[in-house]
């Protein structure tokens, strides 16, 4: 499936400067996976070396957060879009 | 180049001061990697023009280590993690507390202390490090606590003469020492008390919360070390310690400093009590030892004498390399002090920035 990674305009920096990233992906976890690959200095933003989302990062496809769908799990479908958010809790 | 550099680690990123060789004033350049808590810093003299080294904490983007060749103008990091676990150890880096360039003869070789309980190290000058599996696999790794600040490794000492020997100290683990390069790890607290334990059980193999250790290339067998509760020394090594508190207003505290040029002079900065983390009668002192711990003395002038309620943190205590070698401190405050003659007095060097939590200082050029 064909989808988009937004990035908040604080990582566009890691990415060359772009603030979308097209992924092509079955999951979202899949999306992060193939994001190693190509920018693996912005997926270890994301991260740790463990595979777990860094714990003031949500990840919202298209208006839902993943949390409360299968997490990194989440299936993609062609054209979703898909959004990092770091949260206010981290302060 | 040939200038005086200070590195200061804050709650929010990294400053760069610059001053003469005279280091009588200094400029502060603004503030880089914004928003990231700064422990780790460290120096890399070895290069013809220095590298210096951040480890960098983002509570939203985690943890890296990042160098700079331009002598901090610029930083910058590689595309992979230059610091983490291996997928089959179950953990992931939160903080890089240390960073410490190896010997001289062996130029590319650096470490790097981390939380969770770790050894790192480089073979290409502190740009891509590897788990050092010998202390990480290490028996008493699972009995091992986190200190206040966290499960850190936060102090490596190589041995200044022999590359196989290296000791490193972790909160609340101890110290460890090795003698064969890093394979096999041994703990060396004999004689280092841990108060918290039942009496008979106070004296124990490791689970010490040691603070701070310091050594000298002249004495290399001397160690000292500032605990959680007890100041020692060692003249073996780590084989034995004993206490070196006579003179002190107080056994607590981080930091510990040994005179670059002079191995019997150590400084400390005491606090009250772990209860009570604030300076002994709301004085700003430095303490010096002149014989390596046999007697203290406060050190105050051009320091705040009344109602001072700021800390120095472990690695907030520092020396340049200068004949006259400069001593740094900075505070929770937010303030950095300098001295040019030993300690015997104190100049302001900055003030109003966010918490200090490292200092580093070195000449270049």
């Amino acid at each position: 499936m064909i989808a988009s990674l937004h990035l908040p305009a604080v990582l566009r920096s890691s990415a060359d400067g772009q603030g979308e990233l097209p992924v092509s992906a079955a999951t979202v976890g899949g999306a992060l996976d193939e994001l190693a690959r190509s920018w693996p200095q912005l997926e270890r933003r994301l991260r740790d070396e463990q595979g777990m989302v860094r714990r003031h990062i949500r990840i919202y496809l298209d208006d839902t957060d993943i949390a409360g769908l299968q997490g990194l799990a989440t299936p993609l479908k062609e054209g979703a879009r898909v959004h990092i958010i770091p949260m206010v809790s981290g302060g | 180049m040939n200038e005086a550099l200070l590195l200061i680690g804050t709650s929010k990123g990294v400053i760069v001061a610059r001053s003469d060789r005279t280091r009588q004033s200094w400029e502060l350049e603004p503030l880089q990697l914004m928003m990231s808590s700064v422990y780790g810093l460290g120096i890399d003299r070895r290069r013809a023009t220095p590298r210096l080294f951040a480890g960098a904490t983002s509570e939203h983007w985690g943890p890296s280590l990042f160098h700079s060749d331009d002598l901090g103008r610029s930083w910058s990091e590689p595309e992979a993690a230059p610091v983490a676990f291996p997928a089959d150890s179950g953990v992931a880096l939160i903080r890089i507390w240390q960073v410490e360039p190896g010997l001289a003869t062996q130029p590319d070789l650096v470490y790097a202390g981390a939380e969770p309980h770790a050894l790192f190290r480089s073979l290409d000058g502190g740009l891509t490090f590897e788990l050092v599996d010998g202390l990480f696999n290490h028996p008493h790794r699972p009995q091992w606590e986190p200190g206040g600040g966290g499960a850190c490794l936060h102090t490596i000492v190589p041995h200044p003469t022999d590359p196989n020997r290296l000791l490193v100290a972790l909160s609340a683990g101890g110290v460890y020492r090795t003698r064969d390069g890093g394979s096999n790890w041994e703990p060396a607290n004999r004689g280092i008390q841990a108060y918290w334990l039942p009496e008979e059980q106070r004296f124990p193999e490791f689970g010490q919360c040691v603070h701070k250790v310091g050594t000298h290339p002249a004495k290399p067998d001397r160690l000292l070390a500032q605990n959680h509760f007890g100041v020692y020394r060692s003249d073996n090594y780590g084989d034995s310690w004993e206490a070196i508190e006579q003179g002190l207003p107080s056994n607590f505290g981080f930091p510990l400093l040994v005179h670059p040029h002079q191995p019997e002079t150590v400084y400390l900065f005491p606090l009250q009590a772990d209860s009570e983390r604030l300076p002994p009668e709301r004085r700003c002192r430095v303490y010096r030892s002149r014989d390596a711990g046999r007697s203290w003395e406060g050190l105050t002038k051009g320091l705040p004498q009344s109602g001072y309620h700021a800390i120095v943190l472990r690695d907030a205590l520092c020396a340049d390399q200068g004949d006259q070698a400069g001593i740094y401190f900075g505070t929770r405050d937010g303030e950095v002090y300098s001295s040019l003659d030993d300690g015997d007095s104190w100049q302001l060097l900055a003030s109003h920035l966010p918490d200090v939590l490292a200092v580093r200082a070195a000449l270049v050029g």
